[in-house]
């Protein structure tokens, strides 16, 4: 416990805009196949005038590999300063990673040398399991009174997958979160409106559905999740299903408004059946009262690009066009701007969501694609593979980071070479449009690079309680 | 000494105390600020006040009389003691581990909020905290054993508890209510990040401070 509240804790995400720009990044690194690595933490110079800007700092190997490290966050944020029960005087420092493919969890402490972090205790899987009930740990957000996670399933890796809190002082797991499932089975990602007690989660499969590859009979049997689901964060019990239609599949990264006030936020999903688009999907309170139900509206299509049968894997050869595989999106903290990874067709697009419910597209770039395989200007003759996949935005809003690597048992389905893993940067422009940083592109040697996370925090590693003034 | 064994003294010390509460932004002004924003209405500030101060009162007054009742079965030195280990300890233990009654919810209502603040309250020892000032001193029990009162009550009478904890209420809300109106209208939350001192450090420490004295007056 410290005197004064932690720097980087802001009451409001425009505080928060206001905070210095980001020095390094941590990302996961995955080992992928029996190569003989460990899965690591790496930290990335951010720093522009820095010698060794855009290069590993450090990398702190795990003492395994096939964790398959999704996206770990912080043990503490923002959330610290709500007022039901503040704590203000925690410390932004330890990493909470979980492993979706070992359902371990690792802590790493990161504040003696932030450029070189120290795993400081490992949750093994009898214990995760034993304690939560869940398996593969997915998503970790710091909530106002606890960490809190998703995991995809239950112990015999069906369903239903949940969510789990974790002790944010001694990292003890306290076990499942919900006190009633209600029809809810399928789980993936999980977030909140903290000022409207509500706690909205999405699906993807269960751990044996998603782990020996995507599975195309289960695919175009519309097996895979497509709803959201709507809970009571007090209370823990569900409160409502929304189905986003038989045809959509794999409804993944949840982006609610960081203006804690606000009930809007995007959802995106991977695949439609009826033509391989990707989509995003708005939800909001419907007639905006207090008390109405929830809703959701598509809001912004992507369709698939045609493409020759010659270049595409097996899985897409007969459609004779490459999807657009949307995986991540990402939300400014000014809810303003809409970053979204399509990364099957190798594109990163910003929309402009002033107006929630009409994005207007402002800038796009191409940086891999399973066709198109477009260059970073860095490396002009190197024909990348991958796609702009996990994103991560800066809290000032004027830069973004993403990576190439979706998830190892998947990624070789779609990119038949085998992700060789980089990660690159974009500069963004507070008005609309963006530019590649020719700078600044990582590439990792035998490792793939995962979720980022900036180093005091970022847009979507924190949660707010306070709204800024109109 | 007044009435039912209420000092003027006593009274002060309930005034500065129920203020000293009043600045703690983890049992009150924080939570209205919010809800004020939230509304975007500054009545919702001021309403909100209301049962915030009526969970305190309830937290504060429900303490003072049991230890009022207490007082009127046990010796002096049975309720001294027995104050002054409850506070050390919970100073101890909030130094060393702070705790935070479960809460989650945004939305509240009158009697959310007043539950909320009697938690919070309760959860920091507040009542206890008051406890040590209206226990009577040695040199007034020696005084009145002598004088052959051995079945007065060693502390005050329960009317006065009532009159002391509205006394420290007024005082809390004063503070909570001004602190609350001055963030909201004038100053803004950015204060939190440069003015927001570890309050549960200061008020652990004023815990076994209080738990010490106890034994002394």
């Amino acid at each position: 416990m410290s005197i004064m509240p932690d720097p980087t804790f802001y009451p409001s995400p425009g505080m928060a805009m206001k905070a210095a720009p980001e020095q390094i990044a941590y990302v996961a690194l995955l080992n992928v196949g029996k190569n003989g690595k460990r899965d690591a933490m790496s930290v990335i110079d951010l720093e522009p005038g820095s010698s060794t800007y855009g290069q590993l700092l450090g990398q702190v190997d795990f003492p395994n590999g096939d964790n398959e490290l999704h996206h770990f966050g912080w043990n503490a944020c923002s959330a610290c300063l709500c007022p039901q029960a503040p704590h203000p005087h925690m410390e932004r420092r330890y990493l909470i990673v979980p492993g979706i493919g070992s359902s371990r969890i690792h802590i790493l402490d990161t504040k003696a040398d932030p450029k070189h972090p120290k795993i400081v205790k490992v949750i093994e899987t009898e214990e995760f399991i034993k304690k939560t009930g869940y398996t593969s740990p997915h998503t970790i957000h710091c909530g106002p009174d606890a960490i809190y996670g998703s995991a995809l399933g239950s112990a015999s890796g069906d369903g239903p997958g949940g969510i789990f809190l974790m002790d944010p002082d001694t990292f003890e797991l306290k076990g499942p979160w919900e006190k009633d499932h209600g029809p809810q089975n399928l789980a993936y990602d999980f977030w909140w409106h903290l000022g409207h007690d509500t706690l909205i989660t999405s699906e993807w499969g269960t751990p044996n559905m998603v782990k020996d590859g995507l599975n195309p009979e289960l695919l175009l049997g519309g097996k895979y999740g497509r709803k959201l689901h709507i809970w009571n964060l007090d209370k823990r019990h569900h409160l409502q299903e929304i189905d986003l239609g038989a045809e959509q599949q794999m409804v993944l990264e949840l982006r609610p408004s960081h203006d804690p006030m606000q009930t809007f936020g995007f959802v995106g999903v991977v695949i439609s059946l009826k033509d391989l688009s990707s989509s995003i999907w708005m939800w909001y309170r419907e007639d905006g009262g207090k008390n109405s139900k929830w809703a959701v509206r598509k809001v912004i299509e992507i369709p698939a690009e045609p493409a020759d049968p010659e270049k595409l894997p097996p899985l897409l050869k007969g459609f004779k066009a490459v999807p657009p595989l949307v995986s991540d999106i990402n939300l400014s903290l000014d809810d303003r701007f809409l970053y979204v990874s399509c990364w099957g067709t190798g594109e990163f697009i910003q929309y402009d969501v002033s107006d929630p419910a009409n994005p207007k597209k402002t800038s796009s770039i191409h940086l891999g694609g399973i066709v198109r395989r477009a260059a970073h200007p860095k490396k002009p003759s190197v024909a990348l593979n991958g796609g702009p996949q996990m994103v991560e935005i800066s809290r000032d809003g004027k830069r973004g980071y993403f990576t190439n690597s979706l998830y190892s048992p998947w990624d070789e389905q779609f990119y038949l070479d085998g992700i060789k893993s980089w990660m690159a940067k974009v500069d963004l422009d507070s008005k609309g449009g963006m530019k590649l940083d020719e700078k600044f592109f990582v590439e990792f040697d035998g490792l793939r690079a995962h979720q980022v996370r900036l180093q005091g925090g970022d847009a979507s590693s924190d949660s707010y309680c306070y709204s800024d003034p109109q | 000494m007044t009435h039912a064994g209420l000092t003027s003294t006593m009274l002060w010390l309930m005034l500065l105390l129920g203020a000293y509460h009043g600045l703690n932004p983890g049992m009150g002004w924080l939570f209205a600020v919010a809800l004020g924003m939230q509304e975007q209405k500054g009545s919702a500030v001021a309403r909100s006040l209301i049962p915030i101060a009526v969970g305190h009162a309830v937290a504060i007054g429900s303490v003072v009389l049991t230890s009022v009742f207490l007082g009127m079965t046990l010796p002096l030195i049975v309720i001294r003691y027995l104050v002054a280990a409850l506070l050390v300890g919970m100073g101890i233990y909030c130094l060393m581990r702070h705790r935070h009654p479960r809460w989650v919810r945004m939305q509240v209502g009158f009697r959310d909020l007043t539950v909320w603040s009697f938690l919070m309250a309760s959860a920091h020892g507040a009542g206890l905290m008051v406890v040590p000032v209206l226990l009577r001193s040695n040199t007034v029990e020696a005084q009145s054993r002598i004088a052959g009162h051995n079945h007065i009550s060693q502390t005050v009478a329960p009317l006065a508890g009532m009159l002391a904890t509205g006394v420290h209420t007024v005082a809390y809300l004063a503070v909570t209510g001004l602190l609350a109106w001055v963030v909201y209208r004038k100053l803004g939350l950015a204060l939190l990040r440069k003015a927001w001192l570890n309050f549960d450090l200061v008020w652990a420490a004023a815990l076994v401070a209080t738990g010490l004295v106890t034994l002394l007056i």
